[in-house]
């Protein structure tokens, strides 16, 4: 899933600016398990904008809505309507996936990120979301127990672990992570693979992907 | 603002801190008017937005009363109604908003005089600025 984090509340305002009738549009799907865009804080970031204004003494109109997966073109129009025509401008709580889909639908309306989306990965345990996959397009998991070294390794390392694992099997670069060479070898050596340690792996390609992505399925 | 629309509004858990205020009624015990007591089942089901809502509806001061710590009749509830009211402060924090205007007490049902004392207390703080 996409984990994204609310951006600063000042960030946000200065965005929003001028402007007098908003829509805050969360999303239904991967931010409302990372805390960062669903309902609930659709509910509180609305709150927390109509009392700063109304604490300046400025007039601010805020709708709030949800889409249950703010990526899908038809969930979004299906949701909003014509919610859209009565505001002057969006800020939506998706990920950047999500904004840019309501962007492409409402190209007559500003619309503003309210989220700084900054990974894909998983929940780890209540309030704690961990990096999983850098989407490098060409995945490394059958050599590596089913462990990413592209993002788990800080220095993206396929061929770790590095010289500075530090006792305990942490990271160099922060005591508080995990060094994910010495995960990989764990798990490897769990399932009697270890061979694959010694292994030498070439340079992964990075170009796989050729940015902007697309994926056409054969039959569509 | 007066005094008298500058109001308080005390989520009151049900078990204990709801018993207390009627105890306070029932003793004579004065306090400051301007607090709008809500019976709730329990601390913890007060939410984050509950206390957003209040403020935008124009309290100057929230209240979450619960049970004392280790005697919450639905066990956790009153742990669960201090972190969100730590989360509320730094939410208020960000709008403007003194955190000290949302507070988190602890009761049994007999502190009929704290409850008082807490109410009195609120409503000064929200006289100060
Ligand atoms: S917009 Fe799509 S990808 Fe983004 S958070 Fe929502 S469901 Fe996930
Ligand atoms: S190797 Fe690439 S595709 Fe596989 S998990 Fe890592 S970043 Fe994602």
């Amino acid at each position: 899933m996409i984990i994204a984090e609310r951006k600063p509340l000042e960030e946000i305002r200065n965005m929003l600016a001028g402007y007098k009738r908003i829509l805050v549009v969360g999303c239904g799907t991967c931010v409302t398990i990372c805390w960062a865009g669903g309902e609930k804080e659709v509910g509180i970031l609305s709150s927390q904008l109509r009392l700063a204004s109304s604490k300046d003494g400025n007039e601010l109109s805020v709708m709030e809505a949800v889409v249950e997966r703010q990526c899908e073109k038809e969930m979004v129009l299906e949701e909003l309507g014509d919610k859209v025509q009565e505001v002057e401008a969006i800020l939506s709580m998706g990920c950047g996936a999500g904004v840019q889909t309501m962007a492409e639908l409402f190209e007559e309306k500003p619309i503003f990120p309210a989220l700084n989306t900054t990974f894909i990965g998983m929940p780890e345990k209540e309030g704690l979301w961990l990096e999983m996959c850098g989407a490098c397009g060409d995945c490394f998991l059958d050599r590596t127990g089913g462990i990413c070294p592209v993002v788990r390794c800080a220095k993206g390392l396929l061929n770790g672990p590095c010289g500075g694992t530090r006792k305990g099997g942490k990271c160099e670069i922060d005591p508080e992570k995990d060094c994910a060479w010495v995960l990989i070898y764990r798990r490897l050596e769990k399932q009697g693979r270890l061979a694959l340690m010694r292994k030498y792996y070439e340079p992964k390609n990075y170009r796989v992907v050729k940015r902007p992505g697309k994926i056409e399925a054969l039959e569509a | 603002m007066t005094r008298e629309n500058k109001k308080i509004i005390a989520f009151c858990c049900a078990e204990s801190a709801y018993r207390a205020a009627d105890r306070a009624g029932r003793l004579r015990i004065r306090y400051p008017d301007n607090v709008r007591v809500i019976r709730i089942p329990c601390a913890g089901r007060v939410s984050v937005l509950h206390i957003l809502k209040a403020f935008e509806k124009g309290a100057a001061g929230v209240l979450v009363m619960g049970c004392q710590e280790g005697a919450c009749r639905h066990l956790t509830g009153n742990i669960r109604a201090k972190e969100r009211v730590k989360y509320a402060k730094d939410l208020l924090k960000e709008v403007g908003i003194n955190g000290q205007r949302v507070k988190m007490v602890n009761f049994s049902p007999d502190m009929a005089q704290k409850f008082a004392r807490e109410i009195e207390e609120m409503a000064e703080k929200i006289k100060e600025e």
